[in-house]
């Protein structure tokens, strides 16, 4: 059966089919192909993990990570303009997902380079459990780190969850969502408890992720149940379809969409489902965090915006004051908690909180413009938040070596990262190079012209005041005022204080940090200076199939 | 008109510039002095070189360039300039030299507490240019807000990493008020480009479609969000002008600053307050504008006042000029917002005067402060015994910004209050006695710094050296020589005063105004 007859079929519904008969679906695959490539990479490399003597893992799997990820951005590039649903409709490939998809490749390839970091002789700045299995401070683990063992099985859970993260927004049905939105959080509750300092920190994270994680997903699949009983269909055109031809205020419906909203808004991070983001960022490995604050923003929003616009635009005057509300709590609730951290990672945490409440704002205005500038912040949040993230991995606590018995010092070693606000004083004097890196990633935060955060804003703003929505964008520029005051309090930070005694080591990295940093600064002013190519782009993209 | 792209020359001066002198090696300090200096001479010399082209009774908007920058929002890199602008560019690129030559030391080891980099200062200072070029040249409404924010970029440098005990404070305050101010000005800003989608065949930023449309009514936004957007520009420049009470951040930056910084933060930056009020809030939302006259006009009187009373009761230097500047702006808004050609003459004029007289004023003061290494007044007496030629410009660029008959302000300050008097009788008559004040603050500064017996510690107190007359004589000579022959400022000020007023009257014509004049005289009744 090909695509064309299922749609024709579609306003019937699958419940009208012959019950014995079974028509294998008609999959293209040249639409699936980023997905099958990185799933097929990840599985890859299980086989590596098990097959490979340890040594060779970490460049085997290195490579094999990056070229798939690679490959799969260039079946995305070459799939531009695709307009169609596979699979009997259970993905949909069209320009949102593929502007999606791109990003989320892009992202994965700068967060695969960050967590490959494995420092430079002299400094080991390996930011995984040299063996996740092992309880912190037991035996086990002092022989494995004596071993000098690896957590090489970092790089296929990073990429089931990539393959997770490129369904999620393409996802036609709620079930294929479901599936995706399995396949994308499991593997990072994992990744999340894998740090290699501060373990108990990094296990306690991964624990709650995993709990709020398990009863968000609870909530959508009862949403999902609720909506299959409304409709009749998990998919999203029948959705849409039985909405449009029964009354809007059914119990089921209306229950179903709040239990689905809480699971989806229990992805990106908004109030009130937002108390495990900050939690986790800390206690996660920093590259870890950095793709997760990205790049499951990306996908998570793009999946919100399906649901929002290709099953539910009949609802669009039920959701929509309810995501006005929050939104506005969202963007309040980060500016206002972001103030009073003290330590990097969640200030950082809190201004993903708030990030997500303007993103909010583009998913809100229901229009054409409002896709397109939601799709290009995220692009932009997306390399700015990596960027930030990398810089938090350089910025080490000093180990001052100990007096041995002869008299000699063993030789200074560089601790677990610097989180503490503190300890970033005098960066700018210490580490010119990359107190800059960062002031433009914050400069990009809070919005400044000339960087992408600004144009970004600018975009969304426009959409949504086109769409009516002034009050959210007072609201959005009070918290951006708020904001801009903890974003510019780091750079104070950084330039006006004088570097503690002893403060921090910043560690020169290898090539791999080096160029995640340097595309992301690139990316953020190139997208602040000339970002009409961008525009242009998510302005084509904006349009979904059904 | 578009065959020299003479504004983008003038822009890209100084930035080419900034990044020589940060390229300079790092030892050759020196060297990196010089560099910043020819650059900033050269800015001036192509300012001058335009100005020569420009045509009085010409376009409105000249030295025009357009290119499409963003094309999804319709941003266009649009510059041009009005005569008000053109003059306004001018007072900066004469500053910036000016204040190279007088910060020449400033960022030297042994001036300075912690260790810091003279690349960086006179770097950021011809970075900072670019930006006060831009801000004045752009005629589009999104580059201006560009321009707007970017510049606050190098002036919290400034302020933050080379200033005095508490700068990092007052850097901060600086930003947070300026950039609280700004978004006001983006909502508003994205509220105005949206409107124009609604009711133009596209929706624009460029100024001289939407003041135009403005003009024949075609854009046809409600009075209320009129309103509502016009409060969001006019906070943003309320704020950075500063006016009462937005002002608190100002003798905190001045002060903290040095005193270069505090010569253009003050003498161009805040400019780009009244400059906006002038060109931005009155054309684009005329009635809105009259709508909120009489709050303004109470703001600015007030902050006339307030100033100069607080001015007289400062102990720091630095904050004593400060608190005249904000009674110089409020007197400026006050030109503006009293909606006569002579008092928008006589507060486009101010506004170079100003600079000029408050440029002096801060750089002679820095000289003063940096011999002897004390802001406070108390600390100094007698000077002109021991340094005549510091004490005596001191006097004159004090003088100038007391309004002085013969210098510079007297022209504009007097323009003003007859422009005012015409129309707001009782505001005109409780402005003057600001002048008052400003003796009694001018005068007593200068009583207790420079005469009576000198003070102990001074004995050793050098005149100003050769660098520094040279610094601070074009100044002077330029507050003396629009003190006596006003008019070229005058005249190509004029058009652009009568086009904004033209605009602002055209929905609202009973006030009868006479908008041909230069130089005051009795308006027929």
């Amino acid at each position: 059966m090909s695509v064309l007859t299922l749609l024709a079929a579609a306003p019937g519904g699958p419940a009208d089919a012959p019950a014995n008969t079974f028509t294998a679906p008609h999959v293209e695959y040249r639409a699936l192909m980023p997905m099958l490539v990185v799933f097929g990479a990840a599985a890859a490399g299980i086989l590596i993990e098990a097959f490979l003597p340890r040594t060779r893992r970490y460049w085997a799997q290195v490579g094999l990570s990056l070229a798939g990820v690679l490959v799969a951005l260039g079946f995305v590039i070459s799939n531009h303009g695709m307009a169609q649903t596979t699979a009997a409709d259970a993905v949909s490939v069209d320009g949102v997902t593929l502007f999606l998809q791109g990003t989320i490749l892009a992202l994965a390839v700068l967060a695969i380079l960050l967590v490959a970091e494995r420092g430079t002789g002299t400094a080991d700045l390996d930011a995984f459990a040299a063996q996740g299995a092992s309880a912190p401070g037991s035996g086990g683990e002092r022989a494995a780190e004596a071993a000098g063992l690896r957590s090489t099985e970092v790089f296929p859970l990073m990429l089931f969850s990539v393959g997770g993260m490129l369904l999620f927004p393409a996802a036609n049905d709620l079930l294929t969502s479901f599936v995706a939105l399995e396949v994308l959080s499991l593997p990072l509750y994992l990744l999340c408890g894998l740090a290699r300092r501060r373990r108990l920190l990094s296990q306690e994270a991964a624990m709650k992720y995993f709990l709020l994680g398990a009863f968000s997903s609870a909530f959508f699949l009862y949403g999902v149940a609720m909506i299959y009983g409304y409709s009749g269909s998990v998919r999203f055109s029948d959705i849409s379809a039985a909405i449009s031809a029964a009354p809007h205020s059914d119990v089921l419906l209306l229950a179903g969409i709040a239990l689905l909203a809480v699971g989806l808004l229990f992805k990106v991070g908004a109030v009130p489902f937002h108390a495990w983001t900050p939690d986790v960022y800390q206690g996660a490995p920093t590259p870890i965090t950095g793709f997760m604050a990205a790049a499951t923003k990306v996908s998570a929003f793009g999946a919100l915006l399906r649901v929002a616009y290709v099953a539910l635009p009949g609802m669009r005057w039920d959701w929509r004051p309810v995501l006005w509300g929050v939104a506005i709590l969202t963007m309040l609730v980060g500016a206002v908690l972001a103030i009073t951290q003290r330590d990097i990672k969640r200030m950082l945490a809190y201004s993903a909180i708030l990030n997500a409440g303007y993103i909010l704002l583009g998913v809100i205005s229901t229009t054409s413009k409002g896709v397109s500038s939601t799709l290009f912040y995220l692009a932009a949040y997306g390399f700015a938040t990596i960027g930030a993230f990398a810089v938090v991995t350089l910025v080490r606590e000093g180990v001052p070596g100990r007096p041995g018995a002869d008299g000699s010092r063993t030789p200074d070693e560089v601790g677990g990262e610097a989180t503490d606000l503190s300890a970033w004083a005098g960066l700018g004097k210490r580490s010119p190079l990359l107190a800059a890196c960062f002031t433009v990633f914050l400069l990009a935060f809070a919005g400044i012209p000339l960087t992408s955060g600004f144009t970004g804003k600018f975009a969304l703003f426009t959409a949504a005041i086109d769409g009516g929505a002034w009050p959210l964008v007072i609201v959005g520029v009070i918290a951006s005022a708020a904001a801009a005051f903890f974003y510019v309090r780091v750079i104070v930070l950084m330039y006006f204080s004088e570097p503690l005694a002893e403060g921090p080591v910043v560690v020169v990295p290898s090539m791999m940090t080096t160029v995640a940093l340097g595309l992301t600064v690139i990316v953020t002013i190139a997208l602040g200076v000339l970002p009409q190519m961008a525009l242009d782009l998510a302005d084509k993209a904006a349009y979904f199939v059904q | 008109m578009s065959s020299f792209p003479w504004l983008t020359t003038l822009g890209a001066v100084p930035l080419v510039g900034a990044a020589a002198v940060a390229a300079v090696p790092k030892e050759k300090a020196d060297l990196a002095k010089k560099v910043a200096l020819a650059f900033s001479t050269a800015t001036l010399g192509v300012a001058v070189a335009m100005a020569t082209q420009f045509k009085k009774g010409g376009d409105r908007f000249q030295f025009t360039e357009t290119h499409s920058w963003i094309k999804a929002f319709h941003i266009n890199y649009g510059l041009g300039v009005d005569g008000i602008a053109l003059v306004l560019i001018l007072m900066a690129a004469v500053l910036m030299p000016v204040v190279l030559l007088a910060a020449w030391n400033d960022a030297d080891e042994s001036q300075a507490a912690g260790k810091r980099s003279v690349r960086a200062y006179f770097s950021l200072f011809l970075l900072l240019e670019t930006m006060m070029i831009g801000v004045f040249a752009a005629t589009d409404l999104f580059l201006f807000y560009v321009f707007f924010e970017a510049m606050l970029i190098p002036m919290y440098f400034l302020i933050g990493s080379f200033g005095g005990a508490q700068r990092s404070y007052a850097a901060v305050k600086f930003l947070l008020y300026s950039l609280f101010g700004g978004l006001f000005m983006l909502a508003a800003l994205i509220g105005l480009y949206v409107a124009s989608g609604r009711h133009l065949s596209s929706a624009t930023f460029d100024f001289t479609t939407l003041s135009n449309a403005v003009a024949a009514g075609q854009l046809g936004i409600s009075p209320g969000l009129a309103k509502a957007l016009f409060l969001g520009f006019f906070v943003a420049f309320a704020v950075k002008a500063p006016l009462f009470p937005f002002h608190t951040w100002l003798p905190d930056a001045a002060a903290e600053a040095t005193p270069g910084s505090a010569v253009l933060l003050v003498g161009v930056l805040d400019k780009v307050g009244t400059f906006g009020m002038l060109r931005y809030c009155l054309e684009l939302f005329p009635g809105a504008s009259k709508f909120f006259t009489p709050l303004v006009i109470g703001m600015a009187i007030v902050g006339t006042l307030y100033g100069a009373l607080l001015a007289i009761g400062q102990t720091d230097i630095k904050r004593l000029i400060a608190y005249t500047s904000i009674s110089h702006f409020g007197l400026i808004t006050l030109g503006i917002f009293a909606m006569t050609s002579r008092g928008q003459s006589g507060a486009s004029l101010y506004m170079v005067n100003h600079g000029l007289s408050t440029g002096a004023l801060f750089i002679v003061a820095g000289f003063l402060i940096s011999r002897r290494g004390s802001q406070l007044i108390d600390d100094y007496g007698g000077v002109n015994k021991v340094a005549p030629k510091l004490a005596g410009v001191f006097l004159i660029a004090g003088l100038s910004s007391l309004a002085l008959p013969g210098l510079s302000s007297f022209v504009s300050e007097f323009l003003v209050l007859v422009g005012t008097f015409e129309r707001y009788k009782a505001v005109s008559i409780v402005a003057t006695t600001a002048i008052i004040l400003a003796a009694i603050y001018v005068l007593w500064l200068y009583q207790r710094t420079m005469t009576g017996p000198l003070k102990s510690g001074l004995e050793k107190m050098t005149d100003l050296r050769p660098r520094e007359v040279v610094a601070v004589a074009p100044l002077i000579a330029l507050i003396i020589g629009l003190g006596f022959y006003p008019k070229p400022v005058l005249d190509i000020v004029n058009p652009s005063v009568n086009t904004t007023l033209s605009h602002v009257q055209k929905q609202d014509p009973a006030p009868a105004v006479n908008a041909t004049q230069t130089l005051p005289k009795a308006e027929p009744k």
